[in-house]
């Protein structure tokens, strides 16, 4: 049976837009709107859409690195108790800070150039008890090792590694205080195609060594199909397809990722697959399209499509459940 | 256990990166452009002799700069006195070199305070944001747009001419030019995702952003320092000169440019005021290079 770790309810994140002489809040932008979600223990749960979707702010909203506006985000612990983050105050989060732990996208300004390795890694375990300094030097020291470095490069400057290792260092740092899920931000979208591969073999195995639950963010739906168990398809702030990974190549619902999976690049020229191009851009988050978000750029738009908000439905596709919000589904709905 | 390809893999790179030098250092590197910069260098070597000389003065002097000898009055330079002696028969030379410590120690004292004011408020202000910034940013605004020499005379006629009233002066009109520097380096530094790491630890404010925020935005601050060193000594000789800075007994640069008010001495003694105004020209001068030499060999975008 799977258990939740984390499970989301209508989380909204709402930046103010201020313009004018007295910076007046003149509208918003609706980075995240609306997002319901459970992530199970140990699974790998990918988050894909296109840039600006709102896939970093929905990661930073689960640690409240930035505050949701509304909703709910509840950590369930191993022993299934129940705690909702949102409604923390600040120092009531650092039991939970442990759990949930990020890695960041850009390793260039992921370390401080002004520290060494073991200089910024060492405050939070500080923190969390780990007291004496050999104790500290060897917690790094070993995580190093398991990230295949030398326990030596904790005495160096950022600047000396290389964005693979500096990511790998980043990785390192979230596992430092032993957490039980890691949000990756499109963790190894910035690296070369080699290490890549690399890194993303090496969080699989971490994952597997320490039973962690991964969030997997990217915008490269090619990455996602042989990493994750489920796929979480957003699109402008609002999860718009979700199911087993497989089924979202297989059995694909929403034509929105219909068209980010016709983008993904493929190696085997007999299966011509017919490329879906998207017109237009992502519409500005500030005024979101009426009706269906997608509408403007949807190749199966209906008129219904231009009036009516579709939700967020369940389905069943290959028996295992599928969610997906469009007008134009028909399959029985499962309640 | 078998190796895997992985493993194979990691092996390679493991030994490329052992092979490769790490010998270069961050700071040596800084430390290797300003040397570079000749006139950065030169600027340096002056400025360490004339603080050397002041610091030494007794030393390098027998004449005590307060006292007057009126058998030898009016003197030009010559080998007993190198730049002759004023209207009461004191050494020039010896007043010159006492009153670089005075003038020294108002400038780089009032700009280091003031960048101390200014990095506690910008730092805490930059990263919280929020209200504590918006009324920062006001005060700071009125304190710089208040014109100093109006400060001057306001303060020099409530409490008298001191050294210390000016350097509280210097410092409330100074502190605002750091303050905004260090909220804007701060604005970036934010948004950096090693400070949201951090962040994402819980470690509290104070720890973020002086401990780890702050190394990152010290070279435009230790830039602005110099810079205000240089700015603070000539206002201090200029409102001397008027009459308005430092009492007139303790010797400043200001102080002994002040006797070049009177006509007569301004003609017929240029050595009462010359060569106390070329050390200030050529003090001044030369921490401006050593601040161009810093900001050159800190600036990120033109790093090598
Ligand atoms: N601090 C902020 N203030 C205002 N707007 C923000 C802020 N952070 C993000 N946004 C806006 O929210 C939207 C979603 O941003 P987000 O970074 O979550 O997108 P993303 O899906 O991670 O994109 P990418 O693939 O480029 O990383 C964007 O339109 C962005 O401009
Ligand atoms: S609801 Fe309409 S516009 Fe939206 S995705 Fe479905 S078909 Fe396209
Ligand atoms: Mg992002």
């Amino acid at each position: 049976m799977k258990k939740e770790i984390l499970k989301l309810r209508d989380v909204k994140v709402y930046f103010p837009v201020k313009a004018g002489v007295f910076n007046r809040t003149v509208g918003h932008v609706m980075a995240v709107d609306g997002v319901d979600l459970d992530i199970y223990r140990g699974e790998v749960l990918g988050l894909a859409g296109e840039s600006g979707c709102g896939k970093t702010t929905l990661g930073k909203a689960i640690l409240r690195l930035v505050e949701p506006t509304n909703g709910e985000v509840t950590y369930v612990s191993k022993e299934e108790d129940e705690t909702e983050l949102t409604s923390l105050e600040k120092k009531d989060m650092d039991p939970f800070r442990k759990k949930l732990q990020i890695v960041f996208q850009d390793p260039h300004s992921s370390l401080n150039p002004s520290f060494t390795i073991f200089g910024s890694l060492q405050d939070p375990l500080k923190k969390f008890g780990v007291n004496s300094k050999e104790e500290r030097r060897k917690i790094i020291g070993d995580l190093l090792e398991a990230v295949n470095m030398r326990r030596e490069y904790m005495d160096r400057y950022p600047h000396e590694f290389s964005g693979g290792q500096r990511q790998r260092i980043g990785i390192v740092r979230a596992l430092c205080l032993d957490p039980e899920l890691i949000v990756c931000d499109e963790a190894v979208s910035a690296l070369d195609v080699s290490i890549q591969a690399q890194v993303l073999q090496l969080l699989m195995q971490l994952k597997k060594d320490n039973n962690l639950t991964y969030l997997f963010i990217t915008h490269d739906l090619s990455v996602t199909e042989y990493l994750c168990d489920r796929i979480a398809v957003m699109y402008l702030g609002r999860i718009v397809e979700l199911c087993d990974s497989e089924d979202l190549y297989k059995n694909t619902l929403h034509p929105y990722s219909e068209a980010l999976i016709s983008a993904i690049p493929v190696a085997d020229l007999d299966k011509k697959t017919k490329r879906i191009v998207l017109e237009g851009d992502v519409p500005s988050p500030v005024n979101p399209p009426k009706g269906c978000p997608f509408h403007p750029r949807c190749p199966k738009a209906k008129d219904i499509c231009k009036t009516e908000v579709p939700t967020l439905k369940k389905y069943s596709t290959n028996g295992n459940e599928h969610y997906a919000s469009c007008h134009l589904i028909d399959l029985p709905e499962i309640s | 256990m078998a190796k895997t390809s992985l493993d194979r893999k990691f092996d390679q790179i493991k030994k490329r990166e052992e092979e490769k030098s790490f010998s270069i250092k961050k700071r040596s590197r800084i430390v290797s452009k300003f040397l570079n910069n000749r006139l950065a260098v030169f600027g340096l070597i002056i400025f360490t002799i004339i603080i050397l000389a002041s610091l030494f003065a007794p030393l390098l002097s027998p004449y005590d700069p307060m006292r007057v000898d009126l058998r030898s009055m009016r003197q030009a330079p010559s080998f007993d006195h190198w730049f002759g002696t004023d209207s009461t028969g004191r050494d020039v030379f010896t007043r010159v070199l006492f009153g670089g410590r005075v003038s020294i120690f108002i400038g780089l004292g009032s700009a280091i305070l003031s960048a101390v004011v200014g990095i506690a408020v910008g730092c805490y202000a930059g990263y919280k944001g929020g209200w504590i910034d918006v009324i920062a940013l006001r005060v700071s605004e009125i304190f710089m747009s208040f014109p100093q020499i109006i400060l001057v005379l306001l303060l020099v006629s409530i409490t008298g001419q001191s050294l210390f009233n000016l350097m509280a002066i210097f410092i409330l009109t100074g502190w605002g030019g750091m303050y905004r520097l260090a909220r804007a380096r701060m604005l970036s530094l934010r948004e950096e995702e090693y400070v949201q790491a951090l962040r994402s630890f819980g470690l509290s404010t104070f720890t973020i952003c002086y401990k780890h925020m702050l190394p990152n935005a010290l070279s435009p601050i230790m830039v602005n320092i110099t810079l205000s060193t240089a700015m603070f000594i000539l206002t201090e000789a200029g409102l001397s000169f008027l009459g308005l800075g430092v009492p007139l007994n303790i010797p400043t640069w200001g102080n002994i440019l002040n006797v070049a008010q009177d006509i007569l001495i301004l003609q017929n003694y240029w050595w009462m005021w010359g060569p106390v105004g070329l050390v200030i020209s050529v003090f001044v001068l030369c921490v401006n290079f050593i601040g161009d030499g810093l900001r050159d060999s800190t600036d990120p975008s033109q790093q090598g």
